[in-house]
Order: structure tokens, then C-alpha cells, then sequence
């Protein structure tokens, strides 16, 4: 078989370990304003890449990434290109923002930078990302590529034309094999993407880089969108907490004991 | 052929042919949803025989079943379930869909919303009818913010969350029409080779009364034994953080969260854990929270209902000697 063509398709998002605070809803504009938090690949997603750069360690094979966005941050990246990809792809517009795209349109974007940029092998999503926690583009953009899909997976290997994926199931796992071309999402369980070094993120300037339009792809995204955020509004999860106190650490532990014997809890 | 446009609930069926929990649950909330909106209950079931489940469901609440049946759909495989689902709701012509947000939904429903080309909403914790529409609420960010998504176009399609509903009270005396709907099967894509189930704790988590979750405050497995023994002087189940199950110090079937298990116990005891968004995202239901922290600013205290702040190998041995002697053991 031919050079093994992996591609995977990373979002920018708000750090998602950002303190609560950190978010702010804004209900009339339907949008959340990230305050001092920087831009990150979604998590899922450098796990996506982190198990590309395993699938490439040991089949060989070249890997690209490929973003739909706005502002994108060239430091971010830049960063995710060093730890071992070869390629970076990217669409970008206004139109392109997260608060104007929906599964379906952003699915249709990346199905058509695929027909464009490859044909890919083997194409790698996160789960879900970190802003929607949807989980619909990855077996989304599978559906519109006409190619089988895998979902939800703790390890990803190839060999020759054929995929084996473990899946991550709620008391286990399972295993999957199929041909390729095959499009698979990822969980953490694959591992932490590895860092790269000051030297690699010096050569990834050098790598290969294209940006298009959504026109250069003959696609409009705003009029691609088919679910839209009629409201947004702030989770009311506060509760008005019971601090305990005691003379000493172990003394509260027994009078928390005491107390929700008291209130009927235990 | 039903005559009335539908809120069609896709079941999910036991290896044994019978609808698991989360599809009653939705026929209770369907039945709710075409009530207040003037339509019609309907049901899926793919599997290898759909009577008995089909009986199940119009008792259950549905004026119509769609079934599809043949040995090809023995066990879930995503390429047969959504050719199968895709005619279903041809034919059916809901203008809402409903599906378990459970292992197979997730990997089923974002596929048969693309085959549609029709509006999803995962995980929805939330449904309502607005003029119509389905309107469907969950969390984003995280759980930093809920949002409302209604769909352009019918049918919408909504994931939602197991628990999110009372489920429906089956009465064998409700009647109900059974549409069987022809398809030729594609060929399979993928492979199976088999679950291999992993250990988790004594009590499953998603049924347990009283949780005890430790997070990486507590440093190491070691800890993870004193919640154990917490856990069983009350009855309950121990769970964790992500860092925890990452660090390997207690089993992944048992992490709680946004992308672990969403649990809703009478009682929630956060040991050594933050309270990051995507924690709260997946305990927000439970009925009382508790907190032990060492850190008085910790969120976790904001989103309790009551609290501690110490060392948690200081506070521990207080609290479940306390319960020791309250309980009489
Ligand atoms: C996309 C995505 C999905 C995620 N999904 C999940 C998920 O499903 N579930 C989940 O839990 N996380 C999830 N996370 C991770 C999440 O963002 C947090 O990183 C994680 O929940 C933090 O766990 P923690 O509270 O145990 O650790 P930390 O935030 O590190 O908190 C440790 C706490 O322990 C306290 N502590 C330390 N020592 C002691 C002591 N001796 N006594 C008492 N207290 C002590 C500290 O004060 C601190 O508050 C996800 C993240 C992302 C980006
Ligand atoms: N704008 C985007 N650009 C590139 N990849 C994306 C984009 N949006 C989503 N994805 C991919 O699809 C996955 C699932 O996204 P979602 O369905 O929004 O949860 C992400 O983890 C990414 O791998």
C-alpha cells in the first residue's frame, strides 16, 4: 500500500480547564465570552493527534491537520504541528466562527477541505469538542464522506489497508476492525499528546500550509446551518453550602457526621 | 400509515428483545411532548424479532410501532441501525425524534441526523415544544452555559440524557397499530470482535443511593481505600475525578462527569475534588452534595449543600467513625 494519508481535525477553543468564571454568558447576544483564558486545541482533539502520531510511528505514513475557525491562533497551531504532524490545512472566514456554525455546516466545511487537500486514509476526530460537547461532526463528516466510521476510541492501530480501534464502553472495551478508508473519533484513554521541542516548533514554520475560504470551497456556512441556539442562558448549579467547623479537622469530619444525621441525609 | 405527524422514539432493545429503562423514560417524556402539542406517540424497534417489544411499547404509551426485523440486526452495528432508522422515519414522518443519549445513541444518533441531513441536539437534558418544534436544552462550555437549540426543518432530532424523564407506566389495555417497514440490510463495514468488560466498583454507580468520589487531592490509590470503606458503612458506591482514573488509581468504569458517568444519587460526597465544570456537569442532579476540601475557595463549596474544610486524611477518620457509631456498626 501506498504512504499512509492520516488526517485530523482539530478545533480552537476557549481552555476548557478555565475556572468557571472564566465564561461569561451573554443571553441577548446567545454567546459565551471566554475572559482571560487563551485559546487551546479541544482536548479530544489532541488526543486525535497524539494517536496519529502513534498510528505514523509504526506504519509510516504523513499526517495533516485540518481547522475550521476564525482568529485562529498561529501559536496553537504552530505548537500542535511540532509535536509530529507534517501538514496544516485550514478554513478560515468570520463566517467561520463558532457561534455561526452548527454540526452540519461545520461537518459540510470539512467534507469539502477533504475532497480538496486529500484523499486521507485514515481521518481522526476528538469525541466530542470542548465548547459544543456535542459529538456529532466526527461521525458526521464520516456519513457525508460515504466512509464507515468508529466511535469513542482508547487505541488506534493500523496495518496495511486494515484499522483495529478498541473502542471505550462503560464497563470495558471492544474491538473493531475495518478497511480503510475509515474515520475514527477519540477519547483521552489514547494517552496526553507529547510536547514538542523548541527545535521542532522552530521547523514546523517551515511546514507546509494552506488556508481557504468557504467560497474557494463553493460553500456559504451561514446558510448550511440547520440547529440553532434559540437561548443561552447561565447554569443555576449554586447551593448555599453548610460550612462545617470543629476544634479540629477530625471533630468536623464527626459533626458533619452528626449534622446529616440530623437533617435525615444518612 | 399513521395519520397525524409524530414525536418518534427510537427504542433501544436488551440482547434479550425487551426496551431498556431509557426508552420508557422517553415514552414518558414523548407522551408529554405530543400531549401538549397535538400529535401523535410513535416507537422504533430494530432487532432480529420486534413483537414482543412492540407490545411493550403500545403499552407503554405508543399509538404506532415501526419495526424493522432480520437476523442482520442481532447486535447494533451502526451502518444497518441507521439504513434501517432512515426508512423508519421515511415512512413514519415524525417531526421529532427521540433517542437515549446511552452508548449505542451516541455513536447511532449523529449519524442518522447527517443521513437526514436533519437537526440534532446531544445530550439534551431538557424538551419542550415550542410552536411545533422541538426545542431541546443542554449543557455547552462544559457545563458553563445550558443553550436551547431548535431545528430549521423537520425532522429534529434530540439525544437526551437517561434520567431526564419519569418513565411510562405500562397498561396492557392501550392499543396501538404496528407498521412493519422493509429494508435491505447494506453489508456490513465493520468488525466486531467482542466486549471485554473491565472491573468496576461493588455497586454500580448509576444506581447507587450514596456516592463517595475522590479527586487528585487525594494523591494516590491508598486514599481511594478510605473512601471504599466510607462508601460501605453507607451503602454506597465510590467513583472519581478524571485525574484519578487517569493517574490509574481507580477504574475508568468509574469516573464521574461530562465524559464519564452522569449520576444523580440522593447523596454526592466530594472528596479532594475542585468542582470543575465538567465535573458538575455529571453530579448537578444529585440531591445533596457534601464537600471536603483543604481549600476554602474551592468551587466545589459554592455548588454544596454542605461542607468541610480540612485535610481529607484528617477529616475522614472523623466523619466515618462518626457514622460508624450513628449506624451501629
Ligand atoms: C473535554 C473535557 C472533558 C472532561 N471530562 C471530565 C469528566 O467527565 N469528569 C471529570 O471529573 N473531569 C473531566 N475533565 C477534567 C476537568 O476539567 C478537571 O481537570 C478535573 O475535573 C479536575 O479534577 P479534580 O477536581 O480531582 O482535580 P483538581 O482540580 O486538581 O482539584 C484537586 C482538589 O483537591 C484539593 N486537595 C488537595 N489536597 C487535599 C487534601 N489533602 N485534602 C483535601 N483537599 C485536598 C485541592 O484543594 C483541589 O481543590 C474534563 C476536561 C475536559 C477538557
Ligand atoms: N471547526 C472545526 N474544525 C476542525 N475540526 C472540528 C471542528 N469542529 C469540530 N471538529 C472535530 O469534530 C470533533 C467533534 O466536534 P463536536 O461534534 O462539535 O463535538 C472535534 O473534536 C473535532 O475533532
Amino acid at each position: 500500500m501506498a504512504e499512509l494519508n492520516i488526517l485530523v481535525c482539530v478545533k480552537q477553543v476557549p481552555d476548557p480547564e478555565g475556572p468557571p468564571s472564566a465564561f461569561e454568558v451573554d443571553s441577548a447576544a446567545r454567546k459565551v465570552t471566554p475572559k482571560g483564558i487563551p485559546p487551546v486545541l479541544s482536548p479530544f482533539d489532541e488526543n486525535a493527534l497524539e494517536a496519529a502520531i502513534r498510528v505514523k510511528e509504526a506504519a509510516g505514513g504523513s499526517i495533516t491537520m485540518l481547522s475550521v475557525g476564525n482568529n485562529l491562533s498561529k501559536a496553537v497551531m504552530l505548537k500542535a504541528l511540532a509535536s509530529g504532524a507534517d501538514r496544516l490545512v485550514t478554513v478560515e472566514d468570520p463566517s467561520c466562527d463558532q457561534e455561526g456554525l452548527d454540526a452540519f455546516a461545520t461537518a459540510s466545511l470539512l467534507a469539502a477541505a477533504v475532497r480538496k487537500a486529500g484523499p486521507f486514509d485514515l481521518i481522526l476526530t476528538g469525541r466530542q469538542a470542548a465548547d459544543t460537547n456535542a459529538g456529532q461532526v466526527g461521525l458526521g463528516l464520516a456519513q457525508l464522506l460515504s466512509i464507515p466510521a468508529v466511535s469513542v476510541a482508547g487505541k488506534v492501530e493500523v496495518n496495511g489497508g486494515t484499522a483495529r480501534v478498541e473502542t471505550v464502553l462503560p464497563d470495558g472495551y471492544e474491538v473493531v476492525e475495518a478497511s480503510l478508508p475509515l474515520l475514527v473519533t477519540v477519547s483521552h484513554e489514547v494517552g496526553d499528546l507529547r510536547y514538542p521541542s523548541l527545535m521542532a516548533i522552530k521547523k514546523a514554520k517551515t511546514l507546509p500550509m494552506e488556508t481557504f475560504k468557504p467560497a474557494d470551497l463553493g460553500m456559504e456556512p451561514g446558510s448550511l446551518v440547520i440547529n440553532e441556539i434559540t437561548e443561552l442562558t447561565a447554569p443555576n448549579r449554586e447551593r448555599r453550602c453548610r460550612l462545617v467547623e470543629g476544634e479540629s479537622p477530625e471533630d468536623a469530619g464527626a459533626k458533619l457526621a452528626a449534622l446529616l444525621k440530623e437533617d435525615k441525609i444518612i | 400509515m399513521a395519520e397525524k405527524e409524530g414525536i418518534l422514539v427510537i427504542a433501544e432493545l436488551s440482547p434479550a428483545g425487551a426496551p431498556d429503562a431509557v426508552t420508557l423514560e422517553l415514552l414518558g417524556l414523548g407522551a408529554r411532548l405530543a400531549a401538549s402539542s397535538g400529535k401523535q406517540l410513535q416507537a422504533a424497534a430494530v432487532g432480529i424479532d420486534t413483537a414482543s417489544a412492540a407490545a411493550t411499547l403500545i403499552a407503554s404509551g405508543a399509538a404506532a410501532v415501526f419495526t424493522v426485523e432480520g437476523s442482520a440486526y442481532a447486535a447494533y452495528d451502526p451502518d444497518l441501525h441507521v439504513t434501517a432508522l432512515e426508512k423508519v422515519v421515511e415512512e413514519a414522518g415524525p417531526s421529532a425524534v427521540l433517542v437515549g443519549n446511552t452508548t449505542v445513541g451516541q455513536d447511532l444518533v449523529p449519524r442518522l441526523a447527517f443521513a437526514l441531513k436533519a437537526g440534532l441536539t446531544t445530550d439534551a437534558v431538557s424538551l419542550e415544544m415550542k410552536g411545533g418544534a422541538l426545542a431541546s436544552t443542554k449543557p455547552v462550555y462544559g457545563g458553563n452555559a445550558m443553550a436551547v437549540f431548535v431545528s430549521r426543518g423537520k425532522p429534529a432530532l434530540a439525544s437526551v440524557r437517561p434520567g431526564a424523564g419519569d418513565p411510562a407506566k405500562p397498561d396492557a389495555s392501550r392499543t396501538g397499530e404496528t407498521v412493519k417497514v422493509d429494508v435491505e440490510a447494506p453489508s456490513p463495514r465493520l468488525s466486531f470482535g467482542g466486549k471485554v468488560l473491565e472491573e468496576g466498583g461493588d455497586v454500580r454507580l448509576e444506581e447507587a443511593r450514596v456516592i463517595v468520589s475522590g479527586g487528585r487531592g487525594l494523591g494516590g490509590a491508598e486514599g481511594f481505600e478510605q473512601l471504599r470503606e466510607l462508601a460501605r458503612l453507607l451503602g454506597g458506591a465510590v467513583g472519581a475525578s478524571r485525574p484519578p482514573v487517569d493517574a490509574g488509581w481507580w477504574p475508568s468504569t468509574q469516573q464521574v462527569g461530562i465524559t464519564g458517568k452522569i449520576v444523580s444519587p440522593e447523596v454526592y460526597v466530594a472528596v479532594a475534588i475542585s468542582g470543575s465544570s465538567q465535573h458538575l456537569s455529571g453530579i448537578s442532579d444529585s440531591r445533596v452534595i457534601v464537600a471536603i476540601n483543604k481549600d476554602p475557595e474551592a468551587y466545589i463549596f459554592k455548588v454544596s449543600d454542605y461542607g468541610v474544610v480540612g485535610e481529607w486524611q484528617q477529616v475522614l477518620p472523623g466523619l466515618s467513625s462518626r457514622i460508624r457509631e450513628i449506624l451501629g456498626v
